[in-house]
């Protein structure tokens, strides 16, 4: 029970980039047609999951037994870094129109502050394996929905008459504001 | 001996994710030819489509593949299509210049409207609930044309037609693309005699929603039978070439002015 609560809270009440404002430059970058989105959001959920499991293994195969728990950031670095790469050769092979839309972001997710706290947060809760996992996927399909609502509403904008100061970023990061707060009506549903 | 231990539990790790990647990329490297890198350097970067393909680059590598002639990109025209045929050591074909043609004559004075359209200022949206002009084929009028040239070829007249600069026009096709009436099309620079309208609406209909629409009177057909045909009420040149130079004038004839010569004045 509790891991399905894990699970939806990390999707909806603290959601990565409505609630803790985490992974914005993606979030604002690929958001403007839905499909490159999508597969944005998908990346970010396969590093985050892969990441949280094998940063939960060095952090306690490794790290804590060593007493080397200040090893975490950099160590947890090394890991994104890597799978970022794997995921970039993998894009590459497979589909290279999404490689190339993705184009500089997708090698950013190395650099996205939303996985990295993942894996910190993480550690810092003492989760088990399975919570860990568990919160890691949660976290990237939380990441996943807002982009995706993002790209719809920003789709639409493309129509609006929206004055000169406030075209791009700024109309976006208010619309990021609105659905922050729109997203603070879940909070509190789940302890 | 305390520093030690970090320092090779860093080294073991990056070791450990070095050597995953060293066989993730073995698994998964992607050879490409550097020969695209080469061609695609060449051409205009315009990623503008007109070739056929999603962009320069994925031109380039047909081209290398042999599944595309360098000739065509409009964009780029002779002078690039040599050279790349000079460095691929294969040879260029002739290039017929194209440039973009309006297919409407329905100026605001020639075509009646059906009131004053206030929504938002594009044709897009304005075609969605059918426009602001009684002829539901002609031209919208709001630039979504001029707003896709990308390279400043284009432009809106008084009358409410958009005006293409044939020296800038490089027949990438965005403007066609942008139409949603499809008013704009592609047509060697050299062929002289265009249809000024789209209308598939009868006769008399047409007559009475514009001015300058084609009727389908057949005046040009018995001019050039092999050249031209009525197809949906619409007079269509089915092989310019075949229009003899002296019949011209017989086809400009036109009642209603929808075939013949561009007017050099505002028409170029």
């Amino acid at each position: 029970m509790e891991i399905i609560a894990l699970f939806f809270s990390a999707i909806l009440i603290n959601n990565f980039v409505l609630h803790y404002f985490l992974g914005i430059c993606p979030f604002l970058g690929v958001s403007k047609k839905i499909d490159s989105a999508l597969s944005m959001g998908l990346a970010v959920t396969f590093v985050m999951s892969i990441t949280a499991a094998v940063s939960w293994a060095i952090n306690h195969w490794i790290l804590i037994p060593y007493q080397l728990d200040y090893l975490q950031i950099v160590s947890f670095i090394l890991v994104i870094a890597s799978l970022v790469q794997l995921v970039e050769m993998f894009l590459r092979k497979i589909s290279p129109p999404l490689y190339q839309a993705l184009g500089i972001y997708l090698p950013l997710i190395t650099t996205n502050c939303a996985i990295f706290f993942l894996a910190l947060m993480a550690a810092l809760k003492n989760y088990n394996f399975i919570e860990t996992v568990i919160f890691g996927i949660g976290s990237g399909l939380g990441f996943t929905l807002a982009i995706i609502l993002m790209a719809g509403i920003r789709e639409q904008l493309d129509l609006a008459d929206v004055p000169e100061a406030l075209k791009g970023a700024g109309i976006s990061l208010i619309v990021a504001g609105i659905m922050a707060l729109a997203f603070l009506g879940f909070s509190g549903m789940i302890k | 001996m305390d520093i030690l231990v970090p320092i090779l539990t860093m080294a073991a790790l990056g070791l450990f994710f070095s050597v995953g990647l060293v066989f993730a990329y073995k698994k998964l490297r992607v050879y490409e030819d550097p020969k695209i890198e080469i061609v695609s350097e060449m051409l205009p970067q315009a990623n503008c489509g007109a070739c056929g393909y999603s962009g320069c680059r994925a031109f380039a590598a047909a081209v290398v593949k042999g599944e595309a002639p360098p000739e065509n990109c409009p964009v780029g025209g002779e002078e690039v299509a040599n050279q790349i045929a000079d460095t691929l050591g294969i040879k260029a074909g002739e290039i017929i210049k194209k440039v973009a043609r309006v297919h409407c004559r329905g100026t605001w004075n020639a075509a009646k409207s059906r009131g004053s359209y206030l929504g938002i200022s594009t044709c897009f949206a304005a075609h969605l609930i059918g426009g602001n002009k009684q002829c539901s084929f002609g031209c919208l009028g709001l630039g979504d044309c001029v707003l896709a040239c990308a390279f400043d070829a284009m432009y809106m007249s008084e009358e409410g037609l958009p005006v293409i600069t044939e020296d800038k026009c490089t027949a990438c096709g965005k403007c066609v693309d942008a139409c949603p009436r499809s008013i704009l099309d592609l047509q060697p620079i050299s062929q002289e005699i265009i249809v000024f309208c789209r209308s598939e609406d009868r006769g008399p209909i047409a007559r009475k929603v514009c001015k300058n629409a084609c009727i389908a009177c057949g005046i040009c057909v018995r001019a050039c039978p092999d050249a031209i045909i009525l197809e949906n009420y619409l007079a269509k040149i089915v092989d310019f070439k075949k229009i003899d130079p002296e019949k011209i004038p017989d086809i400009e004839k036109c009642p209603t002015d929808s075939i013949g010569r561009l007017k050099k004045e505002n028409e170029r």
